[in-house]
């Protein structure tokens, strides 16, 4: 990776976490409603994985966890923030929320809230992939704990005997919701599951983007020049609660002291001070701009526009105008 | 216009929706080297191949899944879950995604996946393989339900439903594939919405859907031989949405409505077209509703007790004299 995408990635990864803050002050002051699962400390899996892919082409699927996925697969931030608000710019119009980030124009093909739910659909996507013999790959980023649902095992098995191009990303932070992984699953290193199914898999730090990246380019190149699926666990740790409703009691101060040492955008940032790419003073100016980026342009968006027409209650529920309902067209 | 059993009559519709669209595939448990549980892709599998015709693991949420995702890029799935029982496995996939993702999602995506599975009661198949389930799919916003009582409609409502954008649920019956009936020659798409006239009446209308057209239609039959009752029976071919105006221009007719279902009473196809009559059409009422149904229990496996767990014609007769006053 040149220094040009490092410097890069750390304002991605940096935006990424000051929007996500922003995004629980907003909660806070009640602007966003339902629930908010928020990103902090886990930037570099996002952006590792997604950096060594071809974004916009090939599609991404995750979990309700998304709002980083969703603009790192080139989502404009202000139509995200403006889905939190819950207002017609929004990228879903107000319709999803939180946990259905959509953005197809961008093959970022969502956000779902039943926990290991899209491992089949990016299976699905991978078939579709196949079928209309294109090169893409489908991304499936999922945390530690949905590798407990059965769609995990039923996907893999899929994904194999049909050798399809389909990469899952385990982002494993430990816990499932509250639970530590160690208390709810057998084995807990998640990439040695995953050989139950002969796929293969690699089990890395998700906190150094650079390992991030150089796993997913291996990953993505296996997955790519038609080898079937492959596994990356990512290693990594989530700062908030599992959602905004999770008052994060069960976790020991010195399990996060340990963690915060390894930031994955401090650890960046000391990196290239270190090989004099940047300054102290780049590094906080550039937080400032970000800063500055957020309040004036996606919060004050998000404040600004209109909430959704009721014309939108029932509109998408079913096809418009659909002429196979009335025996096909006329 | 050939005289072909509803199993040929599903082939037929795989067969020419496969040959129109190549992203049109089907997929489900033994459907291709085995030919299908019920023959419904018999020979499919080595005119398309096993990319298109697909066998799947017993894997039901997972395969109804993947034939989700495949749907948001253009692929036309046509999943067959062997048994109605089994769909409940796939209810996460069907309920959280297929019928929500375009809405959620603010019109972006959408599932346009069919699903088919047979249900009802066969023979002594036992409580796990007898339920039926149109009561818990046609509740579902965001997800069309059809069933067919014959070969035509099974035909014309597959056609309609593979090339429907919104997610369809066929409902069809384990012991009605053999059934023969008329299906046009020509290609014909089937409505998904709207109800049937099959027999005009002017005394009562006795609604029923699937096999229970069947038994109304006998039941009509004798009421009209032996008891002077004129009965209408209309075929509800589509569950959700119901046909509010079909069942409004029914009742309004013959001021009488029995609902005639397979399955247990509660919270059903009944209750649902009753509330529909409330309504509609309540002072067209001669008489409060009626519904015939099944008994409040799982399936039991002794034939007799399984007969006696379900309605048939001479149930509905019965019910239709009680409500003129008559004792059957």
């Amino acid at each position: 990776m040149d220094v040009a995408a490092k410097k890069r990635l750390l304002r991605e990864m940096l935006f990424a976490r000051r929007f996500e803050e922003r995004c629980y002050e907003a909660y806070v002051e009640r602007k966003i409603g339902g629930f908010l699962h928020l990103y902090s400390g886990e930037e570099a899996c996002a952006h590792g994985v997604l950096e060594a892919a071809n974004i916009g082409s090939d599609y991404v699927i995750t979990s309700y966890r998304d709002h980083i996925h969703a603009i790192k697969s080139g989502m404009d931030p202000k139509e995200v923030m403006a889905e939190l608000y819950a207002k017609e710019t929004g990228c879903c119009k107000g319709l999803g929320g939180s946990m259905h980030i959509f953005g197809v124009e961008h093959r970022f093909m969502g956000g779902y809230a039943l926990v290991g739910g899209p491992f089949p659909l990016a299976a699905g996507l991978a078939k579709g992939i196949k079928m209309k013999g294109g090169s893409e790959i489908c991304i499936c980023f999922l945390g530690d704990a949905a590798n407990n649902q059965g769609t995990f095992h039923e996907s893999l098995n899929m994904a194999k005997i049909w050798n399809l191009p389909v990469l899952y990303v385990c982002e494993n932070n430990l816990y499932g919701i509250g639970t530590r992984i160690d208390r709810s699953t057998a084995v807990v290193d998640q990439y040695k599951r995953v050989s139950g199914y002969d796929i293969p898999s690699e089990q890395v730090d998700g906190q150094d983007v650079e390992v991030v990246y150089a796993a997913a380019q291996k990953a993505i190149n296996h997955v790519r020049s038609g080898k079937g699926p492959y596994f990356l666990e990512l290693m990594t740790y989530r700062y908030r609660g599992h959602s905004m409703s999770d008052s994060n009691a069960y976790r020991a101060k010195d399990e996060e002291r340990v963690w915060s040492k390894r930031d994955p955008i401090i650890m960046l940032r000391d990196r290239l001070v270190e090989a004099g790419e940047i300054t102290e003073d780049d590094y906080k100016k550039m937080d400032d701009e970000i800063l500055e980026d957020i309040e004036n342009n996606v919060i004050k968006f998000s404040e600004e526009s209109p909430e959704p027409s009721m014309d939108l209650l029932e509109k998408y529920v079913l096809a418009e105008n659909d002429p196979w309902v009335h025996g096909g067209p006329k | 216009m050939a005289n072909i059993m509803l199993w040929e009559a599903i082939r037929r519709a795989h067969d020419e929706e496969m040959t129109n669209d190549p992203l049109v595939i089907c997929m489900g448990e033994d459907i291709g080297v085995a030919g299908g549980t019920y023959k419904a892709t018999n020979g499919l599998y080595d005119k398309y191949g096993p990319e298109r015709v697909i066998d799947t693991p017993i894997s039901e949420n997972g395969f109804t899944g993947l034939a989700i995702g495949a749907s948001f890029i253009g692929v036309r799935p046509i999943v067959e879950i062997m048994s109605v029982n089994f769909a409940w496995l796939a209810m996460d996939q069907i309920f959280n995604t297929a019928a929500k993702v375009r809405y959620m999602s603010g019109g972006q995506l959408e599932a346009p996946v069919v699903i088919r599975s047979a249900g009802g009661t066969a023979h002594q198949l036992g409580a796990q393989h007898s339920a039926r389930m149109e009561k818990v799919f046609m509740g579902i916003a965001g997800l069309r339900v059809v069933t067919p009582s014959n070969p035509k409609q099974a035909y014309g409502l597959l056609k309609s439903a593979v090339r429907c954008n919104d997610p369809v649920f066929i409902n069809e019956h384990e012991i009605m594939y053999n059934m023969k009936g008329e299906v046009p020659d020509e290609e014909f798409f089937h409505p998904l919405e709207g109800s049937e006239v099959t027999r005009p009446g002017r005394d009562i209308t006795l609604f029923g859907y699937n096999i229970s057209v069947h038994w109304c239609l006998q039941a009509a039959d004798i009421l009209s031989k032996k008891h002077g009752i004129e009965a209408e029976v209309v075929d509800l071919y589509a569950l959700n949405p119901l046909d509010r105006e079909g069942i409004r221009n029914s009742v309004s007719k013959t001021h009488r409505a029995m609902i005639v279902e397979e399955a247990e009473a509660a919270v059903g196809v009944g209750s649902e077209v009753m509330a529909i009559i409330n309504e509609e059409c309540f002072y067209e009422l001669d008489a409060p509703p009626g519904r015939v149904s099944a008994k409040n229990v799982p399936i039991p496996y002794n034939h007799t007790l399984e007969k006696a767990a379900i309605p048939n014609a001479n149930d509905v007769v019965n019910a239709v004299l009680n409500m003129f006053g008559k004792n059957g």
